[in-house]
C-alpha cells in the first residue's frame, strides 16, 4: 500500500499539520519506509484472534455520579493565547 | 558536603532517621550538585526554593518526631511529562512553551504527601518519543557517562533521558519516569541505573501528558533496586481520576527484597536476540543466568513466539493512540498558537510550528492507520497480534515465575550516531517493547560495562502485579553482579 503524494496532503490535512511541498516528498518516503517495515505483520495469522482492547483484566470502577470539582473558569484560562470576557479567542469560523 | 549526595536514597533515609544531617543539608547539596551539572541538561527546569521550602517542612516534622515515611525529606527530579502546578510542564515540546498547569499530577502529589523535595523537572524526548533524548525541544543531554579515552557525548536513552542522567550523576536520589515502550528501562540500562515500570494501572495516569493510553506507565529510577522500589511504593496506588489505575493494595516493596531465589523459576526466551547484537551483551545474559543458577533458581527455556512481532505492532498502536491523544494541541486552549487562515488554518499552523519531526512523523502514522479503509488492515491487525503477544507471555508464566533478558541489543551511542532512518532508532526497544504490549512489569539492574567502559545490563520481567518477585529478583541480581561502577564527575567545575 504505497502511499502516494495526494495521501500524504490529506493524512496531513487530517492530521491538521501544515506541509510544505518537500515535505510532502520527505513523508512519502518516509512513511513508506515504515509502513513498509510495519506490513511484516502481514505474516501472522490472526484468525479467530479477539484484538486485545484492555490491559489488565479489571471492571471499571464506578463512582457516584455527582460533581466533585468546577468553579475553576480563570484555571482553565490561565494558559489560554487569547482569551476575552471569560471565552477562549479563536479564529473567525462563521462568516 | 560532596558525602552526602554520594550517598544512595535508603542510606539518606536512615541519616535523616538518626539526625545524621538535616533534610535542608541534603537538599542544599543535591541543588548545588544540579547547579554544577548543567552542562548535562539533564534538569530544565531548576526548583531550588521550592526544594529548600520541602526540606525545610521535612525538618519540622522530624523535630517534632514526625515522619511521613521513608521519602520524607528525600529530594527527587520530575520528568517533564508530569503536570506541576504552577511549575511549567512541557513535555519538552515547543507546542506547550509557558504551560504552567493549574493542578498537580496524581503521581507527584503522591510524593509531596510522602514528603518528597523536588530539585526540578528532567528533560525528555518531545512528547516521550524517542530513545535517545535527541527529540527534545530544549536540546539533547549528555550522558553522565563516556567511553573510555573518547570524549564524544554519549545520548542517556531516552524517552526519560534527563531523569535517568539526574540519577546517574548524582542529582536526586531518584527520579520519576514513564514507559510507553521502554522508555524506562533503556535509559536505565544506557545511564548504568536501576528504572522500573511497574504493572499497567498500578500508577495513576492522572496528570502525565498523555502519549500512547493503552501503554502509558509511570515508574520510578534509583540507583539501587531498593531505592527504586521505596520510590515506585510513594508513586503507586489507585486513583478514581484514572478509570485505568488498580484498586488494589501497593504492597511494601522493600520488605520483598530478601535476595532468596531459591526454586524461583527464571525463564530464558530464545527468542531475545537480534542480527548484529554485540557479544558482551550475549556473555552478560549468560553471566546472569549463571547467577541465578548459583543462587538456586530454576533456568527454565522458554519461547516467545511473537516477540519480532512486538516493535511494529508497537509502531502501529502507540502511534495511532498519539494522533488522537495529540489533537488536543491546537493552539486554543494553551500552549503556542501560530496564527493562520480561519480556525482551521490556525491550527495547521500552530501543529506544523509546535511539534518537532518525530512527532509529527507518528501523528501522521497514527493519522494513516486509523484513516478509512486502513483501520482493519494495520490498527486492528496490530490489536489481534499484541493479543499474541501477551497470550505468549501468559503461556509462559504457567512454566516461569520470571522472564530474564537483555535490556536492550547495544549499549549507549554518541550524539548523532544513530541519524536518518527511524527504524534504526526504534530498535533499541526491541526487548522492552513485548511487556509494555501486554502491560507487564519490568525492571532493568546494571550488571557490567562494554569493553569501552559503557554501562549494561539486564531486564526481569514478572506477572502482572507481581512487582514484588521482579524487585526481589533483581535484588538478587543486583546483589551478585556487585556492579557499583559510578561515571567520574567529569562535568563538575
Amino acid at each position: 500500500m504505497a502511499l502516494d503524494d495526494k495521501t500524504v496532503r490529506k493524512i496531513a490535512h487530517l492530521a491538521r499539520i501544515e506541509v510544505t511541498e518537500p515535505e510532502v516528498a520527505h513523508y512519502a518516503k518516509e512513511l513508506n519506509h515504515i509502513l513498509g517495515w510495519i506490513e511484516q505483520l502481514g505474516e501472522v495469522n490472526t484468525k479467530d484472534v479477539a484484538p486485545m482492547t484492555r490491559v489488565v483484566d479489571v471492571k471499571l470502577p464506578r463512582r457516584p455520579d455527582i460533581v466533585t470539582d468546577g468553579d475553576k473558569q480563570a484555571d482553565i484560562l490561565a494558559n489560554a493565547p487569547a482569551t476575552a470576557a471569560g471565552y477562549f479567542v479563536v479564529p473567525k469560523v462563521v462568516e | 558536603m560532596a558525602d552526602l549526595v554520594d550517598l544512595d536514597l535508603a542510606a539518606a533515609r536512615d541519616g535523616l532517621a538518626k539526625k545524621a544531617f538535616s533534610a535542608t543539608e541534603l537538599a542544599s547539596a543535591h541543588v548545588k550538585a544540579m547547579e554544577a551539572a548543567r552542562g548535562l541538561n539533564a534538569v530544565i527546569v531548576e526548583t531550588p526554593e521550592r526544594a529548600l521550602a520541602d526540606a525545610k517542612a521535612a525538618d519540622a516534622r522530624r523535630a517534632k518526631g514526625e515522619s511521613l515515611g521513608a521519602m520524607d525529606g528525600i529530594p527527587v527530579t520530575i520528568k517533564d511529562l508530569f503536570c506541576t502546578r504552577g511549575i511549567e510542564s512541557r513535555a519538552c515540546s515547543k507546542i506547550l512553551t509557558g504551560f504552567k498547569p493549574p493542578y498537580e499530577s496524581t503521581v507527584t502529589a503522591n510524593l509531596w504527601k510522602a514528603g518528597a523535595v523536588m530539585l526540578g523537572k528532567t528533560n525528555m524526548d518531545e512528547f516521550a518519543m524517542g530513545s535517545s533524548n535527541e527529540t527534545s525541544a530544549l536540546g539533547p543531554v549528555v550522558s553522565p557517562w563516556r567511553r573510555r579515552g573518547d570524549n564524544r557525548p554519549l545520548v542517556p536513552g531516552g524517552s526519560s533521558g534527563g531523569s535517568a542522567a539526574a540519577v546517574a550523576a548524582g542529582i536526586g536520589l531518584g527520579a520519576t519516569g514513564s514507559d510507553t515502550g521502554g522508555s524506562i528501562r533503556q535509559p536505565a540500562a544506557f545511564c548504568g541505573i536501576v528504572g522500573i515500570k511497574p504493572t499497567y494501572g498500578r500508577c495513576s495516569r492522572w496528570g502525565m501528558v498523555a502519549f500512547a493510553s493503552s501503554l502509558d506507565q509511570a515508574g520510578s529510577f534509583g540507583r539501587t533496586v531498593r531505592d527504586a522500589a521505596i520510590m515506585l511504593r510513594a508513586m503507586a496506588g489507585f486513583d478514581p481520576m484514572d478509570s485505568t489505575s488498580v484498586d488494589r493494595p501497593v504492597p511494601d516493596y522493600e520488605a520483598a527484597l530478601t535476595g532468596n531465589v531459591k526454586g524461583l523459576r527464571v525463564g530464558i526466551p530464545k527468542e531475545y536476540r537480534v542480527p548484529g547484537m554485540p557479544a558482551a551483551i550475549e556473555e552478560l545474559w549468560q553471566q546472569g543466568i549463571a547467577w541465578f543458577k548459583a543462587l538456586g533458581a530454576d533456568i527454565v527455556d522458554i519461547s516467545l513466539p511473537h516477540t519480532k512481532y512486538a516493535l511494529p505492532t508497537y509502531y502501529v498502536i502507540a502511534p495511532a493512540e498519539a494522533s488522537s491523544n495529540l489533537a488536543r494541541y491546537d493552539g486554543v486552549r494553551y500552549g503556542r498558537r501560530v496564527e493562520g487562515e480561519g480556525v482551521i488554518g490556525t491550527y495547521e499552523k500552530t501543529r506544523a510550528a509546535g511539534f518537532g519531526a518525530e512527532v509529527k512523523r507518528r501523528i501522521m502514522i497514527g493519522t494513516y492507520v486509523l484513516s478509512a479503509g486502513y483501520y482493519d488492515a494495520y490498527y486492528r491487525k496490530a490489536q489481534q497480534v499484541r493479543a499474541l503477544i501477551a497470550r505468549d507471555f501468559a503461556h509462559a508464566y504457567e512454566k516461569v515465575d520470571v522472564i530474564l533478558t537483555p535490556t536492550t541489543p547495544s549499549a549507549a551511542f554518541a550524539h548523532g550516531e544513530i541519524a536518518g532512518d527511524p527504524l534504526a532508532m526504534y530498535l533499541n526497544d526491541v526487548f522492552a517493547v513485548p511487556a509494555s504490549l501486554a502491560g507487564l512489569p519490568g525492571i532493568h539492574v546494571p550488571t557490567g560495562l562494554t569493553s569501552e567502559g559503557a554501562p549494561l545490563g539486564l531486564q526481569i520481567l514478572g506477572r502482572t502485579f507481581d512487582e514484588p518477585t521482579v524487585l526481589n529478583a533483581a535484588y538478587a541480581l543486583e546483589q551478585a553482579a556487585k556492579f557499583a561502577t559510578r561515571p567520574s564527575p567529569w562535568w563538575r567545575h
